[in-house]
This record gives C-alpha cells, structure tokens and sequence, in this order.
C-alpha cells in the first residue's frame, strides 16, 4: 500500500504542499511523491502550486528528475509552480546543475505566495 | 589503551545486493562515522549525496539491478579525508559519454545529473579504465564548484 508523502493545505488560491519525508531518497518513496504530485494537477485540476521544502534535508538526483517532470506538467496545463524552504545544501544542488534557472525558487513561503 | 573512534580511520568494506534502496546498508553507516569524526553538516551532505548517486548508479545502470550481481563498496573516514570506492559487475561505461546536463537543451532532462553530482561535491573522483569501479574523495572543508 502506498504511504501519503505530502500534506497539502489552501493558502487563498494556492496549493501549498509539504513533504513528509526528511530525506527524498528512495526510489519507491519518489515514485509515489510523483504520484501525488501528478494527481494535484490531472486529478484535482489545481493550478498555482507552492511546494514547501521546508523540513526537507536531502534529495537525490532522481528526486530532481521528478520536480522536473512535476515542473513540466503544471507549466504544460497552464499552472503556475513555485518552491519555497529550500536547505542551503540542497539549493546548492539545484544551483550547481542550473535547476534553479528552470525552477521558481524563493526563500520561504510569505515571499513565496506574494509572488503568484 | 582504547583507540580513540574519533581521529582512527574507519574503514568498511561492504558487498551490496543490487536492488533499490540498498545503498542504505552503506550511508548509514557512513554518515554516522562522518558525524563522530566531527566532520561539519556540509561537508556530511556532500559526502551523502556523491555516495548515494554512485551507489545507485552501480546498482541500477551498471548492474542493473541484477539479482545474480553485487556491489562492492570500500570505505574510509578520518578527520580529515573521506575515500569510498565503488565497483559493480557491469559492463563498464564511458563517463566521459554523460551529456553535460547544464547545457540549455538538456537542462530539463529527467535525469543524468549523478555524475555531475560527484564530481562537483568531492574533492575528486576517478573512473577505472573499464568504467565499473569510481572512487570517490573528499577532503574537509572543499566547496562544491557551483558558478
């Protein structure tokens, strides 16, 4: 059975989601990440999404294949992505591989929501 | 008198089964032996990131999660240096093939970006002739080379 990777509340019209995990590592967690990520566009027709990564200290580079293809579905169904809370070391990743010219990145949640 | 854990070498050698989620049986470990050698949380993050790819790597593209295959992993920690050396029983590949995934049209590819990873969070790494063996080392205290 699959287990719930994020919680996701309303913020206006805004979907924020958090993650539960620590550390997104795992090939099966990030597979079912990607799930519940998909379903908030293709099932629940959302369309301005924060993704909190506040609490989050570590992610593979098959958790960054997944917020690319996350990235890619909102922008294709005309939605609007944000992320927010990201840890010094992971930012540095995203900074050494030039994701963050690909992501919408803030420095935390009230920049974040203020921007869409 | 007791060695004292904290500035001896540690050293592992572990053989890894090839399936996901078994770089576990190698990190934990590793990151606990980073912590009691005093080693800082970014130097830790590092180390834990280029480990994980390379681990997974060797797993999944180069033994390609073959039941029948394992990977062998060697490790050292010491205050001030960190040496993992990874081998698979695959093929071998060519890492100077990788595409660079900074280039514009690749910048939003799924993946690819493991090797890159490595090579910009350790101090070095170097491929065997045969591509199916990576060490990887990291000297306290060096930055990652983001621009």
């Amino acid at each position: 059975m699959a287990t719930q990777r994020i919680d996701v509340t309303k913020t206006g019209d805004v979907s924020v989601v958090k993650f539960r995990d620590r550390k997104i590592l795992d090939e099966a967690a990030i597979q079912e990440l990607g799930s519940e990520l998909f379903a908030l566009v293709e099932i629940d027709n959302r369309k301005t999404i924060l993704l909190d990564f506040d609490g989050v200290e570590f992610l593979s580079s098959a958790a960054l294949g997944k917020l690319i293809t996350f990235d890619r579905k909102v922008k294709t169904s005309k939605g609007r992505l944000k992320m927010c809370g990201i840890a010094p070391g992971i930012l540095e990743v995203f900074q050494v591989t030039k994701l963050n010219k690909v992501f919408d990145i803030r420095p935390d949640a009230g920049e974040a929501l203020a921007a869409f | 008198m007791a060695e004292d854990p904290s500035t001896a070498t540690w050293r592992r050698s572990v053989k890894l089964p090839s399936e996901r989620g078994s770089s576990r049986l190698v990190t934990d470990e590793l990151l606990e032996q980073l912590g009691q050698h005093g080693w800082p949380p970014d130097d830790i993050f590092a180390i834990h990131l280029a480990a994980e790819e390379a681990l997974v790597n060797a797993v999944v593209h180069g033994n390609r999660l073959d039941p029948k295959k394992t990977v062998h992993v060697e490790c050292e920690v010491s205050p001030e240096h960190v040496r993992l050396e990874v081998t698979d029983e695959g093929p071998g590949f060519d890492p100077t093939s990788v595409p660079d995934c900074t280039l514009e049209e690749r910048l939003e590819a799924p993946s690819g970006r493991g090797v890159m990873l490595m090579r910009s969070f350790m101090t070095r790494i170097a491929y065997n002739a045969k591509g199916n063996s990576v060490v990887l080392e990291k000297r306290r205290g060096d930055k990652p080379a983001a621009e």
